[in-house]
């Protein structure tokens, strides 16, 4: 168990940049999930902190301890790569085993460990295969036991389930939890999956171009998102943009969408700056789930409930809800409504907005407000 | 082939037929073509000078007789020396191992670097070493023999497994290199981080994933050593000669009648190994062990 602290690292391909100043603290125990779209830089960073890449500039410290010079072997990590590198000329066990046995230790204590790992794992009957005779979800566990076997300051993730079905992936997204429940050991994991990556970790820290664009526990990612890069790469389907003008009614600040005097939705509890922005173009951030069907008992309990009247467009079932593409004063907009409040397309119906949980953007900078 | 066979119209009718019987007869022509003169020599082998000179080319001998394989191999005169083919075939040997061995190791360490560890130039030392397989091997006489002069090693065996194995490097380097290039680099980065150094990785992992190419590369290797005549005729002195240049001073130093059961013996005798090379290797190059695939 390590702490895990990276300092402005960057690093440089000839004049390109591929990360441009990275700040990240792990206190001992967290699970970090790296997101971010390929090309974004998160694999480099991986490989930076495993010691697989030169650090151009700024330093990685595991423990407090400076390791931007020290060979990976030295590090005290261990790696699971998306590909599982298993090697397959060894026997599973000594695929295991094979971190020990570089470090020259003695064969029955070696066994022990690569059987107790096993069991650990559930892998024990697989101990005298060939990584070819093993099916995909057996590999993953086998890399999985080639990093435990170890018992390593920090664990590096690179993508560890993308080569896995839909099934699986769900299964090991479990199962690594619980792993990580269990040992406690610091974690850094890469994935551009938003599902795995708001289910795993302690903080996401999601990557755009080489810079990281917010570093913060999943919920706040999700509820309170740094940008707008941010807001619309997580969460399915993806956050409502619209775009409106931030006016005042009577003491009350809101947003004006479309031309319409129905169009004004007033804020609730307003950023301290949004009064800067009084007459400017804003764009009002929504999640689809906080769009819901009007229901006037829970209306009157809620001040931040704003009811508005919208056309329904389409309606896509999906089983647990209902996605319906409304029209909001001329924008479109998605909700996310219970099946039971559906409503028939074509016609038009009374809808609440949760904006309790709405965002304001800068639609120049692209930033939260 | 397989566009000349889908030309044709499915196998129907008494056309298709006919058309079928005559590709048969095309490959039967081009086998005979291949296998006569191995015919031809293996029957000659057999058979006595008398039977030769009264017989037909291609009938099979009357009489089995070995003696012309024995007079080949341990009495005839190679200029004047009588000892037969043996100890030529022995320098072939002292020859081929090392200078196979050599190359196709320093190859495959050549081709894990250049793939591997990739240094700053790395392809463009790939490139001069590429460009070693297209210099044709007259132009490297001269300055190969005065290296081989300037070492000491001029006319000795070790002077000759020498210019094998540099002129070696150029192939088994490419051969290597693209084989390697296939191998995830994954696995390179993992047992680094497993604790594996370089030559750690190349013996535990690399090596032991190298059998097709090895089969491939020693295949390879044997055959271009073995039947070699241009860098044994050139830097190889007298006793230390290989068994191609004996074949040819044999052959030509026969004097009074011409013995061409024995010429042709001793010919059998120069091309039998490479032979065996491909019946005992090929099984394993065409069976193309892949076996513990990385592939997900």
């Amino acid at each position: 168990m390590a702490t895990l602290s990276i300092n402005n690292v960057r690093k440089q391909y000839g004049s390109v940049e591929v990360l441009k100043g990275i700040d990240l603290d792990l206190t001992d125990g967290e699970f970090l999930v790296l997101l971010g779209p390929s090309g974004c830089g998160k694999s480099t960073l991986l490989n930076m902190i495993a010691g697989l890449e030169t650090i151009s500039a700024g330093e990685i410290r595991i423990d407090q301890r400076v390791v931007n010079e020290v060979h990976p072997k030295d590090r005290d990590i261990a790696m699971v790569f998306q590909s599982y590198a298993l090697y397959p000329n060894m026997t599973v066990a000594r695929n295991i085993g094979f971190s020990l046995e570089m470090r020259g230790q003695a064969k029955p204590e070696r066994e022990g460990a690569v059987r107790r790992v096993a069991r650990l794992l559930q892998i024990e009957h697989l101990l005298d295969r060939k990584p070819a005779q093993l099916s995909g979800g057996q590999r993953q566990r086998v890399a999985m036991g080639r990093a435990l076997v170890r018992d390593p300051k920090v664990f590096l993730f690179d993508e560890p389930l993308s080569n896995l079905d839909a099934k699986l992936r769900v299964d090991m997204r479990t199962e690594i939890k619980k792993l990580h429940q269990r040992l406690g050991t610091t974690v850094v994991y890469v994935t551009h999956d938003q599902i795995e990556a708001m289910t795993l970790a302690s903080r996401i820290a999601i990557m755009k171009e080489g810079v990281v664009q917010q570093f913060a526990p999943p919920q706040e990612v999700y509820e309170r998102p740094a940008n707008m890069y941010v807001a619309s790469f997580i969460g399915s389907p993806t956050m409502n943009f619209v775009r409106g003008t931030l006016s005042a009614e009577g003491d009350r600040l809101g947003v004006s969408v479309g031309r319409e005097r129905s169009g004004f939705l007033p804020l609730f509890q307003p950023p301290e700056q949004a009064g800067h922005w009084l007459g400017q173009e804003v764009i009002l951030g929504i999640r689809p789930e906080a769009i819901t069907c009007y229901d006037p008992a829970i209306a009157a309990g809620n001040p931040a409930l704003v009811k508005v009247a919208c056309g329904v467009n389409v309606l896509e079932p999906t089983g647990a809800d209902t996605i319906t593409y409304v029209e909001l004063n001329g924008h479109e907009v998605v909700a996310r409504i219970k099946p039971s409040d559906r409503v028939a397309e074509g016609e038009t119906a009374d809808f609440m907005i949760d904006m309790a949980r709405a965002n304001l953007f800068d639609p120049k900078t692209e930033q939260r407000i | 082939m397989s566009s000349l066979t889908s030309a044709l119209p499915p196998a129907q009718g008494t056309g298709a037929r006919i058309a079928r019987w005559g590709l048969y007869l095309i490959l039967l022509l081009f086998a005979a073509y291949y296998l006569l003169p191995l015919l031809l020599m293996i029957a000659t082998s057999f058979k006595s000078p008398e039977e030769i000179r009264t017989g037909s080319l291609l009938s099979l001998p009357r009489d089995f007789s070995l003696d012309a394989w024995s007079y080949a191999w341990n009495r005839a005169c190679i200029g004047a020396d009588c000892r037969g083919m043996a100890p030529y075939f022995l320098n072939s040997l002292v020859i081929v191992g090392p200078a196979v061995i050599i190359s196709t190791l320093f190859g495959a360490l050549n081709g894990y670097a250049l793939t591997k560890w990739r240094f700053r130039g790395a392809n463009i030392v790939f490139g001069m070493i590429l460009f070693g397989s297209f210099l044709p091997s007259q132009v490297i006489l001269l300055p190969m023999a005065q290296t081989l002069g300037f070492l000491g090693l001029a006319g000795s065996a070790g002077g000759l497994i020498l210019v094998h194995v540099v002129y070696g490097l150029a192939f088994t380097t490419l051969f290597f290199r693209n084989y390697y290039v296939s191998i995830p680099d994954d696995l390179v980065k993992a047992a680094t981080i497993d604790g594996a150094g370089f030559f750690q990785i190349f013996t535990k992992i690399m090596l032991p994933l190298s059998l097709p190419i090895l089969v491939v590369t020693i295949i390879w290797q044997f055959t271009q050593i073995w039947n070699d005549f241009l860098f044994g005729a050139s830097f190889a002195a007298g006793g230390a000669q290989p068994v191609t240049v004996a074949l040819n001073n044999l052959v030509n130093t026969t004097t009074g009648v011409k013995q061409y059961n024995v010429d042709m013996a001793a010919a059998m005798i120069a091309g039998l190994p490479t032979l065996v090379v491909y019946v005992l290797a090929g099984k394993y190059f065409i069976r193309g062990l892949t076996a513990g695939s990385v592939k997900g």
